[in-house]
């Protein structure tokens, strides 16, 4: 930077010493403070931000280890294949809440899978252009809203639905397969399944459509080239390519299953039962450390809700990795989008 | 090829195997139908739960609903306003523990962390997203309520600032590594120091972005129910102290709709529709910042 260059400023006053105006001008971010030192105060702390994300981790590991100890303790795996639920006896089995929570997730994704698949399909390779981003806006939207406005909605809005219309079609037509009969409360099993599966629906959706357009394009085209119908061309050119990508969008829709609590606590009935209709209440790990967790008088009750706790952290976390392997696997090499 | 079209006579008939049976037409069809039926099943609970919610909480927010306290179960009337007022404490408090941090890590991966530790931290923040809230709702009684030995809304502050961080993390790291690096050698070929190069520079550059993941991570936080409901616990009055039971808006909502009357009903309808209103218009300023920021494009 020539100096001279710079147009001369006309004061009226008495000059500014002229080294120091040309100094501040050239660059006003060195100043003399800075320092190695600042450099390396700057890295530690930055270092100890990142520390922290690594702390919360451990600490999270560390309090639930810690304070399920009493239940381990006192039943050991036991714990999780007895059926019964006493807090007044203080006998603890976690049966049916993990049989409530795997059930529903499960019927969620078999609702889920074939919806939200269809719908990454229809924006990435069906939908005309101007449709594109509105339709992937909505999609975002509904996983924008909040877990108890879904359980509020499902209380008043779809629980009547299926009390009156869904459940006795169902038991009419496919009550002998055991799986649809009882009385329809409208809140249970098939209640909680259906709220879940539209609370993933956008997860899934929106991983299947960030798999699908890393599609390389001319694969595509050879398959149109060879005579494929659009049909085809997706089946063996588009789908076949990218199912790891989608496993690992449904596996991560599956981890929010899990983990969900407040939608499934409105809705499942909250019955610690085993039952093979999906009409019956039942109860999830997440609702019960959510009805229970503020109420638990005595150590062991609260120790036996932790270690509930525990099981579902561990669940969710061994889930989410395997899924994040998954989808990593195929969009690899692409450039990082930010998710939103 | 343009030069081939008249030289060479196009006399070869369509191969037989190139044309499409019916079978194979109707397939397609099946499957274009089915494709637009998915998405037709998927929008209609979208639009019947915010048409609900605008049919049946419109309705019910008035002046009192924004003013006034909860009256005793089972008496009609009374209002939301110190759940908004405690929602907002908390949200505070959580943003005020989580964005810095958040920020602050995101900084140490873009410009640090290309290594193995870097990689961990960046495994561990996605770990940390895919924690069930209610899990870090247990945490965060169990190291504040529990040292405390009462529900606060400070207790509910921490588990939401959990909450944020990983989010913020990702979506600064992100953010910041698509700043070009010629920016950052040219603020190094000036003499300028690493560290004003990254807050005064990069950081700069990349503020929509950062601001965007922050609004995301808050959007998501502002609905949380289950890790408030053993921190803050809920309150019938106003409570404007760290150290003292909170009422928050999801909370209350939550309690009304598994309540047997009416009037609350309504309200939780009302509720529902202050906060999503809340959530949606946090979520479309970020568009419409990210949209005319400096990374606009990129992002």
């Amino acid at each position: 930077m020539a100096n001279h260059a710079l147009p001369q400023p006309r004061l009226k006053g008495p000059q500014p010493v002229v080294g120091q105006e040309v100094k501040k001008r050239l660059n006003p971010l060195v100043k003399s403070s800075d320092g190695v030192y600042a450099d390396r105060v700057f890295g530690w702390l930055i270092l100890a931000c990142a520390l922290v994300v690594l702390g919360i981790l451990a600490l999270i590991v560390w309090q639930l280890l810690e304070r399920s100890q009493p239940s381990w303790h006192a039943f050991g795996w036991k714990f999780f294949g007895a059926q019964d639920w006493d807090p007044v006896n203080d006998q603890y089995g976690a049966l049916p809440f993990i049989y409530g929570t795997l059930v529903s997730s499960l019927l969620s994704l078999i609702i889920a899978i074939p919806l939200a698949v269809g719908v990454a399909v229809f924006t990435t390779e069906m939908c005309p252009k101007w449709l594109r981003g509105p339709l992937s806006f909505t999609t975002e939207l509904l996983a924008a809203i909040p877990s108890v406005i879904y359980g509020l909605w499902a209380i008043f809005v779809l629980v009547p639905i299926l009390r009156n219309y869904v459940q006795p079609f169902l038991a009419k037509t496919l009550g002998w397969t055991g799986l649809f009969s009882g009385p329809p409360y409208g809140i249970g099993m098939l209640a909680a399944g259906i709220i879940l599966a539209i609370m993933i629906i956008p997860i899934i959706s929106s991983i299947t459509r960030e798999v699908l357009s890393v599609v390389p394009q001319h694969q595509r085209e050879a398959a149109l080239a060879l005579g494929a119908t659009r049909w085809e061309m997706i089946r063996i050119a588009v789908l076949r390519n990218a199912r790891a990508g989608i496993v690992g969008g449904v596996i991560l829709g599956l981890g929010r299953a899990l983990g969900e609590t407040m939608a499934v606590t409105m809705v499942i009935g909250n019955r610690p039962e085993i039952a093979k209709s999906l009409f019956a209440p039942g109860y999830t790990m997440a609702s019960v450390l959510a009805n229970e967790f503020s109420e638990a008088a005595g150590d062991l009750y609260l120790s036996a809700l932790v270690e509930i706790g525990l099981a579902l952290f561990l669940v969710t976390i061994i889930v989410n990795a395997l899924a994040r392997f998954m989808v990593w696997s195929v969009t690899r090499g692409q450039p990082a989008r930010a998710r939103a | 090829m343009a030069s081939l079209r008249g030289l060479v006579p196009d006399t070869t008939p369509t191969p037989a195997v190139l044309q499409i049976s019916a079978w194979r037409r109707l397939k397609d069809q099946m499957a274009t139908a089915f494709a637009v039926s998915t998405v037709v099943i998927v929008l209609t609970p979208l639009v019947a739960i915010f048409g609900y919610l605008v049919f049946k909480g419109i309705g019910s927010v008035n002046l009192a609903f924004l003013t006034q306290i909860p009256k005793p179960p089972g008496e009609v009337g009374g209002g939301m306003a110190n759940a908004i007022g405690g929602s907002i404490l908390i949200l505070a408090i959580a943003s005020l523990l989580g964005v810095p941090l958040g920020i602050g890590a995101g900084i140490y991966l873009a410009e640090y962390g290309r290594n193995r530790f870097g990689d961990t931290i960046r495994f561990v923040s996605d770990v940390l997203n895919g924690v069930p809230s209610i899990v870090i709702g247990i945490v965060a009684y169990a190291i504040v309520v529990l040292r405390q030995k009462h529900f606060s809304a400070l207790a509910g502050g921490v588990a939401l600032s959990i909450m944020m961080v990983p989010t913020i993390t990702r979506t600064t790291e992100e953010m910041l590594l698509l700043v070009p690096n010629v920016l950052r050698e040219a603020a190094y070929g000036l003499g300028v120091s690493r560290w004003r190069t990254t807050l005064s520079i990069v950081l700069r550059t990349a503020t929509s972005g950062i601001i965007t993941g922050v609004m995301l991570a808050f959007a998501r936080v502002a609905g949380e129910t289950a890790p408030l409901l053993f921190t803050a616990f809920g309150n019938q009055y106003w409570n404007w102290k760290l150290y003292q039971p909170t009422a928050a808006l999801p909370l209350q909502i939550f309690t009304y709709a598994i309540s047997p009357y009416d009037d609350w009903h309504r309200q939780a309808w009302a509720g529902a529709l202050v906060l999503i209103v809340l959530i949606v218009s946090a979520v479309s300023a970020v568009r419409y910042v990210v949209r005319r920021g400096t990374l606009g494009g990129v992002a």
